[in-house]
């Protein structure tokens, strides 16, 4: 094939390609919702719940741990709505200017939960068998941008465990990843939220509620360079509406 | 704020990449080798198995040593079984990461060297009587070493920069499996930019230096 002829067809694949794009539909708004990957699961309800009291919305969501969230926010990211798994970050991100402070409000609590993988033969019964030769590995947040991970340090500190526990700690890079490590069998132990373990009900088997830290809430916000300012607070407002309390419960979230 | 840089990350990360270099040279030089002389049933389907992490995500890479190498792996749950050692979270786990993706890298390139090596020369070297061990190691090799200490450069600098299936086998442990590119993702992730600047410098430094001094040897190898 000759040179013109080959670009040529290479035009019409592309212009083929792009034509396969659904039209955007007239009038749709998207609203980007930055959320704790904790919320995984329950968040993709709520947004589907939302999308169907407002037509012609659509609903994006970026879930990671709540500290590289803030990040990307700080860098600029096009995000409406910010859900954190703790009030430290909520409150960095509100020392820095980043979200609209009036709009803060306290939406979910959660509970720490110690978890171990569902064929585990260990006998654990609470954070003191962690220290037992046993356990080689124990998986938690990295708590330099990972809620669960900071509330676990605050427990494991508090115990008196924290600097015993070093060699065997695994920091993962979201309280997912915990909970993926305990579910393979790559560490002995975690530290998820109650929320989490229940996603992975039969692969980890929940040891002991976790004591010692600060309560867990989670705040939610608008953000202040968001571009969908009115629907982002309508979406705040379904979070603490009854529709929405009826979800987040359902997925073993309690009220605040 | 702390303005010593702790520098383990980087001596891991040379550690690390020197180690999976080496390994990947060895069986990269061997398996090229015998894939350049001799013919066999299924070769060109090893050929393509063997170059297969170059093309592959690193994520699918280590999603692949997680499936045979993570405690309830093929292989790792045997290791784990008979000798007690696993090697996810360890930097040996890093090292094993950065061999599979810096392989391909010395296969290729030793292939092409060793089938471009004149064949009659090693046929002279046997008539004048020395074994098939000495014919490569007098002959072959020596003729190949170009093309494979190319190789080994690029295979080093892939090593060095390895990421994706260094995270998912190894984790991200500081001073235990913390490479340099996972240091500055942590940092950028943590909102630490100086930090992650520093590390970024030191990157590029040593990379810098590695590539200038490679160069230098490459020469006097050659002369």
């Amino acid at each position: 094939m000759k040179w013109p002829n080959l670009v040529a067809l290479g035009l019409l694949v592309i212009g083929g390609l792009a034509s396969v794009q659904p039209a955007p539909v007239m009038g749709a708004r998207e609203l980007t919702v930055s959320a704790a990957a904790s919320l995984t699961n329950a968040f993709p309800e709520i947004g589907k719940s939302f999308e169907q009291q407002h037509p012609g919305v659509k609903v994006i969501y970026n879930f990671a741990a709540s500290g590289p969230l803030l990040q990307q926010i700080a860098q600029g990211a096009p995000v409406d709505v910010f859900a954190s798994a703790d009030q430290k970050t909520m409150d960095q991100a509100q020392e820095k200017g980043l979200i609209v402070p009036d709009s803060r409000k306290n939406f979910v609590s959660n509970t720490l939960v110690l978890i171990v993988p569902g064929d585990s033969k260990l006998a654990l019964t609470g954070l003191k068998d962690l220290a037992s030769a046993g356990v080689k590995r124990v998986a938690l947040g990295n708590p330099a941008g990972v809620p669960a991970g900071r509330y676990s340090q605050e427990a494991l500190s508090k115990a008196g465990l924290w600097e015993a526990l070093q060699p065997k700690l695994i920091l993962g890079e979201s309280v997912r990843q915990v909970l993926d490590y305990v579910s393979r069998g790559e560490v002995d132990a975690g530290f998820v939220f109650a929320t989490d373990a229940a996603i992975a009900k039969g692969k980890v088997k929940t040891v002991a509620e976790v004591q010692g830290h600060q309560p867990i809430i989670y705040p939610a916000a608008l953000v202040a360079a968001g571009r969908q300012k009115e629907l982002a607070k309508e979406f705040l407002n379904f979070l603490t509406s009854a529709a929405g309390v009826e979800i987040l419960k359902k997925y073993g979230f309690g009220q605040p | 704020m702390d303005h010593t840089v702790n520098l383990s990350p980087l001596w891991l990360t040379l550690k690390v990449a020197a180690l999976a270099t080496l390994t990947a040279v060895l069986a990269g030089v061997a398996l090229a080798f015998l894939m350049a002389r001799r013919r066999f049933w299924g070769r060109e389907w090893l050929d393509a198995v063997c170059t297969l992490p170059l093309v592959l995500p690193p994520t699918v890479l280590g999603y692949y040593l997680i499936v045979v190498w993570g405690r309830n792996g093929w292989l790792g749950h045997w290791l784990q079984e008979t000798w007690g050692i696993s090697l996810m979270f360890t930097w040996q786990g890093a090292v094993l990461a950065s061999t599979l993706v810096s392989f391909p890298l010395v296969f290729k390139s030793a292939r092409a060297a060793f089938e471009e090596v004149d064949r009659s020369l090693e046929d002279v070297a046997r008539t004048l009587g020395l074994s098939e061990g000495a014919v490569f190691r007098r002959v072959s090799l020596p003729l190949a070493l170009r093309g494979i200490l190319a190789g080994t450069m690029l295979a080093f600098a892939r090593a060095m920069g390895e990421f994706g299936a260094t995270l998912m086998v190894a984790g991200n442990l500081p001073g235990k499996t913390q490479t340099l590119s996972l240091a500055i993702y942590s940092a950028v992730q943590a909102g630490n930019d100086a930090l992650a600047l520093t590390l970024v410098l030191l990157t590029s430094g040593a990379c810098i230096l590695i590539l200038a001094a490679s160069g230098k040897i490459l020469q006097l190898k050659l002369r």
